[in-house]
């Protein structure tokens, strides 16, 4: 009910009654429990807020227009009154108080990620999110799915312009899903404002938040904080569907991840161009962002791979390069360890570095290889 | 109420100084000093201006136009550590330099030669921070929070980025120990601590949280330093270290530095507007101990910054009440102003104007923070144009519009000349409204969910942030006038009288306009 009402308040404060819907002035319309309690305790403060505005500003208005040199006021040289400070300090003491009861609640709540039905980690890489199914044992990679064309304004823009992925997270509808965060570069944080989640991803720590969507929907939020340069282009889409098509979804999800385990079985016999072919995906999806479609990456920070030493030299360099990263006076860099990737994607991509742009090493690394010097 | 002063006009101890560019350099004067600040502060704020430009350029629509995401990074985290470190902290020392001898009866500050070496340290630090954009690599891009892990991941631009920051740092230090020199030593006979001008009280308060925390800023940017070149692992999880311990240390410096950027501002606005309102100010006693209590709680409040990053139920509690406490103390200073101005006799000069508009803007960016205080909301809005909106609510129409009202109301004083009270009106004027069209759009954005630091949006937030781009130019362009106003009153215009405000009543306007190079030779009595 209070919701409604500010909406409109707000609305018609905005003067703008044409412009569509109340979620471009409010927060997002909630899904979930918790995003419900913050969007009444964000109305309850912002109606409080609105009350003392009025009151103090119209009392500061009625001073500067009656009490004026120019309206023939002449100054009363009063400075003090007891009284009155006293009370204008603890009534909005009182009130303070008044808005901290509701906000405890809550804080307790959405603390409280105890006996979840579900637990997915999620873990945020320059610049893409990875998620693990915990029990389900599902793990995949999602990434923004807008076309670059799109970006550059070479293509009309989407209606789900840099809030579209490859992969979303998929959750059943009215379940306790308890996320963990936790990241692999730096800190990033996992928001779907209408759920009412948002939690850092701090590599080395793994942090915990829950959500319960009331209904089934497609949620759509992004990394909030500053990650690099395409911080604003990882995006996090959470489709809520009923139960049983979340069952099926799960079913489908883990009979394909076992069909990939057996395609890349060990013992396969892999011809350069099928690790080339394989290559440019895992390129595509893990290393395009730092070392560019050309090659050329964005030096210094990210090296160009195309004519590089290391891409051209020794392969034993380069595949321990790619699965412990780069360490440079003890620290490391940019180029973050890959040792998630499996011993084919490792193999492929490498061969797929080996073979393109300006670099013909025509070696095809083979995933024994890789497996040889895992350590 | 405070003995006039006889001083001699014609004292001719401008012998011994040196004229031409020499004489700026080698200056130990305070007044001098004071020009050199202010000068300094406005091509940064020139300078970061432009930056802003820039990004609402980039962000006018969606969809990449100008620049490529990291440099998109570079001008947002350059634009925030130019405004603070380069605009508004230097103003206020430039405000200080000038202000405080005269205010409180004293010759000149203590320490006249370092005085010198806190202001010609900013110019190669200015050249450093700015430089940084043509190193390979570009500027940081960290954000002007300077995050680790992130901060460790940037080229050499972040090496110059922490020098800046050490020798501002160094800079603050030595301008704040001169300030609690001059005030507790300086004052003229009779000046109780309670006796002094509000200006001098925060800037005294102020002093002692800079002292407090720059060296804690230091100490984070040097970690961060050894962490990316002399094999440290302070903020690096693999080796040991906690990423987010760098934030617990920033903002320890990052709260009571917001402080530093307001209080002074509280102080101008505190001059102002008794002498526009032709009135004594109400509560002096109550607005000093408001001073005090939030300068004190600025100390215990830093992780309010930090909601997301997934502290225990209690942690978000005690942050919450801690910072609901600071509403109280600023509500106090609000009421006394108002009430300073109830019954009285107001005139509305471009400094009432611009200390009226700061308190009518100052107190949204006041609600949004409390807004901000309440961790459940503060989870929805953290790191969203909300966030911008406040604290530029706080720091544009708070900080920067308090230095605007204090440069009109001290200028005739200064330069011995009538600013021009039409352009002084256009100036306001068209600064409250330009920065509301830019300001005021971005809490919608942050409310349904546009985070911050992105060059490129969806394309619901396309007609909010056109909105905010137009004001932005609007209002960059506005301060142009604020130079022609400068630039006119210096040259020429009405002579001013030694008191050109009827209800001015501190000892600077005992002085003639402009002031004798050593303000008082002979300290006047205070009754």
């Amino acid at each position: 009910m209070m919701g409604r009402w500010t909406k409109r308040l707000v609305a018609a404060a905005a003067c703008a009654p044409a412009l569509a819907s109340a979620d471009r002035y409010n927060l997002q319309t909630p899904q979930s429990i918790i995003a419900h309690q913050i969007y009444d305790l964000h109305t309850l403060i912002f109606v409080i807020c609105c009350v003392i505005f009025v009151v103090v500003f119209g009392v500061m208005f009625y001073a500067i227009i009656m009490h004026r040199k120019a309206a023939g006021h002449k100054a009363q040289q009063f400075h003090e009154n007891t009284t009155i400070e006293i009370a204008w300090t603890i009534v909005p003491f009182l009130i303070l108080i008044g808005m901290a009861y509701p906000a405890t609640k809550t804080i307790i709540a959405m603390k409280d990620t105890s006996n979840p039905d579900l637990t997915i980690k999620a873990t945020g890489y320059q610049w893409k999110w990875g998620y693990d199914y915990l029990q389900e044992g599902i793990s995949f990679y999602s990434s923004l799915a807008t076309p670059r064309d799109q970006l550059d304004g070479n293509a009309p823009k989407g209606v789900n312009y840099l809030l579209e992925v490859d992969n979303p997270v998929v959750v059943p509808v009215g379940k306790k899903v308890r996320i963990i965060t936790t990241a692999n570069d730096v800190i990033h944080a996992w928001w779907v404002p209408a759920l009412g989640v948002k939690q850092d991803a701090i590599p080395g720590f793994v942090r915990d938040s829950w959500f319960k969507a009331d209904k089934a929907g497609t949620y759509r939020g992004q990394c909030a904080e500053l990650c690099g340069k395409d911080h604003g282009y990882m995006p996090i889409v959470v489709e809520a569907v009923e139960p049983a098509k979340y069952e099926a979804w799960v079913k489908d999800r883990q009979e394909k991840m076992a069909k990939v385990a057996v395609a890349d079985a060990p013992g396969k016999i892999w011809t350069l161009d099928e690790l080339k072919a394989r290559g440019e995906k895992v390129y595509a999806q893990h290393c395009v962002a730092c070392h560019q479609p050309t090659g050329l990456g964005t030096p210094p920070v990210f090296p160009a791979l195309s004519g590089s030493k290391v891409v051209t030299g020794l392969k034993e360099v380069q595949i321990d390069t790619v699965l412990g990263g780069v360490v440079k006076d003890g620290k490391q860099t940019a180029m973050m360890p890959f040792k998630q990737l499996s011993d084919v994607e490792i193999a492929a991509v490498i061969t797929y570095t080996r073979n393109s742009w300006s670099n013909k090493t025509g070696d095809a690394i083979l995933p024994d290889e890789v497996k040889a010097l895992r350590k | 109420m405070y003995a006039a002063h006889a001083h001699d006009q014609a004292h001719g101890d401008h012998a011994h100084s040196p004229g031409g560019i020499m004489r700026w350099i080698t200056t130990t004067n305070h007044k001098d000093i004071g020009t050199l600040y202010l000068w300094f502060s406005f091509t940064m704020l020139m300078v970061g201006g432009v930056l802003a430009i820039g990004i609402r350029a980039e962000l006018f629509q969606p969809g990449l136009q100008f620049w490529r995401p990291e440099f998109f990074n570079e001008l947002t985290t350059m634009h925030g550590l130019i405004m603070v470190f380069g605009a508004i902290m230097p103003a206020f020392v430039g405000f200080a330099n000038w202000q405080i001898p005269m205010m409180i009866g004293a010759p000149d500050m203590a320490f006249a030669r370092m005085n010198n070496w806190s202001f010609w340290l900013l110019p190669p630090a200015a050249c450093l921070l700015v430089g940084s954009f043509f190193v390979p690599g570009g500027a940081t891009a960290a954000g002007w929070t300077l995050y680790a892990p992130l901060s460790t991941q940037m080229g050499p631009g972040m090496d110059l980025a922490i020098f800046a920051l050490h020798i501002m740092g160094a800079s603050s230090i030595m301008g704040a120990i001169n300030i609690i020199t001059t005030i507790l030593n300086m004052r003229a006979p009779g000046m109780d601590l309670m006796k002094m001008p509000l200006f001098v009280w925060t800037w005294l308060i102020t002093a002692y949280l800079l002292i407090a925390v720059m060296p804690v800023l230091a100490g984070a940017v040097t970690m961060v330093l050894t962490d990316r070149h002399f094999g440290t692992n302070f903020f690096n999880a693999a080796g040991g270290g906690d990423p987010v311990l760098f934030q617990h240390i920033f903002w320890f410096f990052g709260h009571p530095e917001v402080y530093i950027m307001i209080l002074p501002a509280f102080g101008i606005i505190s001059q102002v507007i008794p002498a526009f309102a032709r009135k004594p100010l109400f509560g002096y006693a109550s607005m000093v101990y408001a001073l005090a209590s939030i300068a004190i709680l600025s100390f215990i409040v830093w992780a309010h910054h930090m909601f997301t990053v997934g502290m225990p139920a209690a942690g978000q509690l005690f942050f919450m009440f801690a910072t609901m406490l600071i509403a109280v103390p600023t509500g106090v200073k609000v009421f006394n102003w108002i009430a300073t101005m109830w019954k009285g006799s107001m005139t509305f000069e471009a400094p009432m104007l611009f200390a009226c508009g700061f308190i009518f803007v100052f107190s949204m960016g006041g609600f949004t923070g409390l807004m901000l205080a309440i961790p459940p909301v503060d989870i929805q809005v953290q790191d969203t144009y909300y966030v911008v909106a406040h604290f530029h609510y706080v720091l544009v129409a708070g900080s920067l519009f308090a230095i605007f009202a204090g440069a009109y109301f001290w200028i005739p004083k200064w330069t011995g000349h009538m600013y021009d009270e039409t352009l002084g009106k256009w100036h306001f004027w068209l600064s409250l409204i330009f920065f509301n069209i830019t300001f005021f759009p971005m809490h919608f954005l942050g409310l349904a969910g546009m985070p911050r630091r992105i060059p490129d949006y969806a394309l619901q937030f396309a007609d909010f942030n056109m909105v905010a781009s137009f004001g932005g130019f609007g209002f960059g362009l506005t301060q142009l006038i604020f130079l022609a106003a400068v630039i006119k009153c210096i040259r020429g215009g009405e002579k001013a009288p030694d008191k050109p405000w009827e209800g001015a009543d501190t000892l600077e306007w005992t002085l003639p306009s402009p002031p004798p190079y050593h303000s008082f030779e002979t300290p006047p009595v205070v009754k």
